[in-house]
């Protein structure tokens, strides 16, 4: 392979790697707070995807910079996947602490379904993808086959700044110390004054909007959002955060670069190795590795220190 | 006695004239005077009085099921849609009670419960369609594949827990699919046809005239998929019952407790994933030789999730809520147009409600009897 085309696959593989982290973030926060997973996460994606998407139409006509558009529409996005999340924190996940965790998942499983259809339904023409606006630039440097656009860099550098701000805020913000208490031992820190049900809703806020901003990087990288979207990206985040280790916050990071890494190396390896396996299998050769790891580590590469509570 | 026989001759009247009406109207009209009598029903405590008819005559509800699906095929021997349905539903209670094995007893959620069931169907596909394998035959050896399948899921499976579990049948789920989408021998996205069902030299989907009658080549699936329910309710009923069903139960309720009883998890663990999704790929199988077409389409993460919520609907871990709560699903979006496009919606929105406000479903499983006849905690 000539070092052009590694390249592509490179960067490729760093900006899945990065949105994939950035959705399994989100599901690491939600169980370390409340041990719970948010299957809807990846519908949230989707659906401030849509929001920006809508967002842009409305004011396209009213601001000419591109710059000032992209501005309005991800403050649009994000705050209407941070509304959606508190308002699913607060009507279906705490009511639903005291059920078997299962009831949860299964919960926002049908949830993260509700809300695919409502688009699919509702939405002008929802069924089908819809063309996502370029608004980075997309002039760049030329290195023989291989280009390196400013956006995909813009995107790439915005992502990575994402999860470091994310780890600024937990580990040294007061709102990170709040939101660590809590996932620690909520008892004891609703004992020490944190308002708990206001640490949960902000958690949810937080990762929430973080999904809309992994929706809106992948629409801005491939310039095109659809209904089902999120059930894939959602599915790899949580595998991310699974096979990282859940509630782990560097877990995610690794499981997330770990499952682009895959998907990309089987786009490359599984043709050049049998001759009649054609590239789309990646994604069957990244799932079958999750499983393997799931049966060799059954708690994720970084696991959660933890006992049995008998 | 009276009283069983009444609602057993209302409930079959209802039932008919849902699947064979065609108005739009008249079928709204029958849903809405079926929810007003239940509410009424369940206000004046005749659910109770019914709970305690079925209690005296345990074998009633089965026999009056058969008789009641026999009846209505008799009805309807010669319209092919309201027969297509009654063995959709039939089939789909097969797939749920292979789930229930799973989900109720052992408490092992199957998020792939499509994909099993679409083993069972490509798997049928790829033998009628190369081999003479004799189409019986077929049933058994398609669910014995999916089974098999199974088998190697179930160590990941084992080694994790609770939603380490449901990601590995999740993304089975999704590998399944993406694998069929992308596989050109078994027809990528478009899917592969079945050539018809053969019994013994005698090709099902040639229709069939007796004394006259002309009936319908659904009839022979229909039996064949009514004898599957019967021994996959029978299998899963007696199950509950032994001492195996206790084990499972325990394994469910406490992991921790059950093994320091004793108790093998892994080994009551890998029974009923096993035998749950032998049943859903024999079910599979049918269904699959029934609509003469698989496709990867009809095996999709949401379809999974419709055969999950059927078994929350009904009541988890109760046989008996499945086969109505399977009526409820396939026929209703089948004779409502109006709700046949918003149908995932609309299970959606059902079940959030349901585990919100009722989680133990429309009929809910009692807890254990060691005593026949007498009420838990004592009381006479």
């Amino acid at each position: 392979m000539s070092f052009d085309i590694f390249l592509q696959y490179l960067l490729n593989g760093l900006m899945l790697g990065v949105i994939y982290a950035i959705v399994a973030v989100g599901f690491t926060l939600y169980f370390g707070v409340l041990d719970v997973i948010k299957f809807s996460h990846g519908d949230i994606l989707m659906v401030g995807a849509f929001a920006g998407l809508t967002a842009y139409i409305g004011i396209a006509g009213t601001f000419d910079s591109p710059w000032l558009q992209l501005l309005v529409l991800v403050l649009i996005s994000l705050s209407v996947a941070a509304f959606l999340g508190a308002v699913i924190a607060r009507y279906l996940i705490l009511p639903l602490q005291k059920a078997p965790p299962i009831n949860t998942l299964l919960v926002t499983l049908m949830l993260g379904l509700a809300l695919r259809e409502a688009v699919r339904l509702f939405y002008p023409n929802g069924s089908n993808p819809k063309p996502f606006p370029r608004l980075l630039p997309t002039d760049g440097i030329s290195l023989g086959e291989f280009t390196l656009r400013s956006d995909s860099l813009i995107l790439l550098l915005t992502g990575i700044i994402c999860i470091v701000a994310v780890q600024r805020l937990i580990t040294r913000s007061k709102i990170g110390l709040a939101i660590r208490a809590v996932a620690q031992d909520s008892e004891t820190a609703r004992i020490m004054g944190i308002n708990f049900r206001q640490i949960v809703l902000i958690t949810f806020m937080l990762g929430s909007a973080l999904a809309a901003l992994a929706g809106l990087m992948n629409g801005l990288y491939y310039n095109e959002v659809n209904f089902s979207m999120g059930l894939l990206l959602g599915v790899i985040g949580f595998s991310a955060a699974v096979v990282g280790g859940l509630g782990n916050f560097y877990g995610a990071i690794v499981g997330g670069f770990l499952f682009a890494a895959l998907q990309t190396l089987g786009a490359v390896m599984l043709p050049a190795i049998f001759p009649d396996v054609p590239s789309a299998y990646k994604d069957v050769f990244a799932f079958t590795v999750v499983i393997i790891i799931m049966g060799l580590k059954p708690t994720g590469l970084i696991s959660e220190k933890s006992s049995e509570r008998v | 006695m009276k009283l069983l026989i009444t609602t057993f001759v209302l409930g079959l009247l209802y039932s008919m004239l849902l699947l064979g009406s065609e108005n739009q109207a008249e079928v709204g009209g029958l849903v809405v005077l079926g929810f007003i009598v239940s509410l009424v029903g369940k206000k004046m405590g005749l659910m109770d009085r019914l709970a305690a008819a079925v209690r005296v005559h345990p074998q009633f509800p089965a026999y009056a099921s058969v008789a009641g699906v026999l009846i209505t095929m008799a009805v309807f021997h010669n319209s092919h849609f309201a027969l297509l349905m009654l063995a959709t539903v039939l089939i789909y209670s097969v797939v749920c009670l292979g789930l229930n094995i799973q989900f109720g007893y052992v408490g092992i959620v199957n998020f792939a419960g499509a994909a099993f069931f679409g083993i069972g169907s490509y798997t049928a596909a790829v033998l009628a369609t190369h081999t003479e394998v004799p189409h019986l035959v077929i049933l058994l050896l398609a669910a014995c594949v999916s089974a098999l399948i199974g088998s190697i899921l179930i160590y990941p499976v084992l080694r994790t827990r609770g939603h380490y579990a449901a990601l590995v049948t999740i993304a089975f789920g999704i590998l399944f699919r993406n694998f069929l989408e992308v596989n050109d021998t078994l027809g990528g996205p478009q899917g592969m046809k079945i050539p018809a069902l053969n019994l013994f030299g005698w090709n099902l989907s040639n229709g069939i005239e007796i004394a006259g009658y002309e009936i319908s080549f659904y009839i022979p699936y229909l039996l064949i998929a009514l004898i599957l329910l019967i021994l996959s309710f029978k299998i899963t009923r007696n199950l509950e019952r032994s001492w195996i069903g206790l084990s499972m139960d325990m394994v469910r309720t406490d992991e921790i407790a059950a093994s320091t009883f004793g108790v093998n998890i892994a080994n009551w663990k890998i029974v009923a994933f096993t035998l749950g999704n032998f049943i859903a790929g024999m079910a599979g199988a049918l269904y699959g030789m029934m609509t003469a077409y698989v496709a990867p389409n009809n095996f999709t993460f949401a379809d999974s999730l419709i055969m999950v919520s059927i078994v929350i609907l009904g009541g988890i871990g109760n046989p008996w809520g499945i086969i109505p709560a399977a009526a409820i699903v396939v026929i209703l979006p089948e004779k409502l147009q109006f709700i046949q496009e918003y149908r995932f919606l609309l299970y959606a929105i059902v079940v959030i409600l349901i585990l919100l406000f009722r989680p133990d479903g429309l009929l809910p499983r009692r807890i254990r009897e060691y005593f026949p006849g007498k009420k838990a905690g004592g009381e006479k």
